[in-house]
């Protein structure tokens, strides 16, 4: 177990949301652009890191019984904290990405990490975990934001670079774009662990 | 009257939680592999919403917002939901052990399914009555239960259709979703 390994198999081995399949819904939510992906990445990395540090921190000092509620209250509050500062600093990706920032607070991925790692490992490892699965989250979300940005509306983060002739498909900016570009993206990923031996 | 239809039917088919507003992807994805596991589901799903919608109204009406807490309303939303949660798992194990077993994993991580919290933020955010904010909670469940329920039926005839490889399991579903949206959407002319 290297520091470095752990950080790294975040982002393609056990990529959240392209292998482990955690925390759909922001992904599907908010991916209309790529802009908003990497807020919302962003966004959740952050929360995932401070409590990945303080539940590393308190992992002796939870009863095993009640760790759930524990969690979950140490999230809350650096959900909170991400809501609160982005609507003052970042007022217009705080709109768009509206209701998905509290609901940060259940996302699958970080009460999983909570549970399956930073409870049961030391701070600095719990440190470069959160970092790589944030990572992996935000470059899925980038992705599927990009994909349906350039298909969607010819651009990629706000940069038109399509010829005025290119006919956006309209269904790739509406919610069922999001769940078929999702479907493509997890079958790539599929080919790709096959084809770098990940099984 | 009129109202309450328009709240209902607009959960149910307008903005569907699962397949408009992409609430309980995960339960969705992870409990509609077999049609019977997800009627379990949807039915724990629908009592939890209905007991959370009345439950956060209360509390947002009665103590965030006399005495200025709005900041908390995560932190207390989320805590009335796990604990509800528990309540249902509790009950459930007792009268009906078998599908205790089958719903397994996803009946404790109902507390992380994000429709459950998004309706009760949304009932705050529309600035919903305390009925409108119930047949909001109902129209919900439903309209998960209806989409949950179609996609179990679905994935059940793709088990034996011939895929590539790369397809199966998640990411036809997805794509099988994604069609379910399109038809979904349809019902965007109804209001």
């Amino acid at each position: 177990m290297s520091i470095a390994k752990e950080f790294s198999k975040g982002i393609i081995k056990e990529n959240p949301v392209l292998r482990l399949l955690l925390g759909l819904c922001p992904v599907l939510g908010v991916t209309t652009t790529a802009m908003n992906g990497l807020g919302m990445g962003v966004a959740s990395t952050f929360v995932l890191l401070c409590s990945n540090i303080v539940i590393s921190l308190l992992r002796s000092v939870i009863p095993k019984k009640v760790r759930i509620p524990c969690f979950i209250v140490v999230i809350a509050t650096f959900v909170t904290i991400v809501d609160m500062s982005m609507n003052a600093f970042l007022p217009d990706l705080h709109a768009n990405l509206g209701l998905f920032i509290p609901l940060i607070v259940v996302n699958c991925m970080i009460l999983g990490r909570a549970e399956a790692f930073a409870s049961k490992n030391t701070l600095t490892y719990s440190i470069s975990d959160g970092i790589g699965m944030g990572v992996g989250f935000t470059v899925a979300l980038v992705l599927l934001g990009g994909m349906r940005e350039i298909l969607g509306a010819g651009a990629i983060f706000d940069y038109t670079f399509t010829p005025e002739a290119f006919e956006p498909f309209a269904v790739f900016a509406s919610p069922a774009g999001a769940f078929i570009g999702l479907g493509f993206l997890l079958a790539g990923m599929n080919l790709l662990s096959k084809k770098l031996k990940l099984d | 009257m009129g109202e309450y239809l328009a709240i209902l039917f607009g959960a149910i088919f307008i903005y569907n939680f699962v397949l408009t507003r992409f609430l309980g992807i995960c339960p969705f994805l992870g409990v509609s592999k077999r049609v019977e596991t997800s009627v379990g589901m949807s039915a724990a799903v629908v009592f939890v919403m209905v007991m959370a919608s009345i439950i956060t109204w209360l509390i947002q009406s009665y103590i965030l917002e006399p005495y200025g807490l709005q900041y908390l309303r995560t932190i207390a939303f989320i805590l009335v939901i796990a604990s509800l949660v528990q309540f249902v798992e509790m009950v459930i194990q007792k009268v009906s052990p078998s599908l205790y077993e089958g719903l397994g994993v996803f009946l404790p991580l109902i507390t992380t399914n994000c429709a459950v919290l998004g309706m009760a933020i949304l009932n705050i955010q529309e600035q919903y009555n305390i009925l409108q904010s119930i047949v909001h909670a109902i129209g919900a469940a439903i309209g998960f239960a209806i989409a949950m329920v179609i996609l179990a039926g679905i994935r059940e005839r793709l088990e034996l259709a011939t895929l590539s490889k790369y397809y199966k399991g998640a990411s036809v579903a997805l794509i099988a979703a994604g069609i379910l949206s399109v038809a979904f959407q349809g019902f965007a002319g109804m209001m």
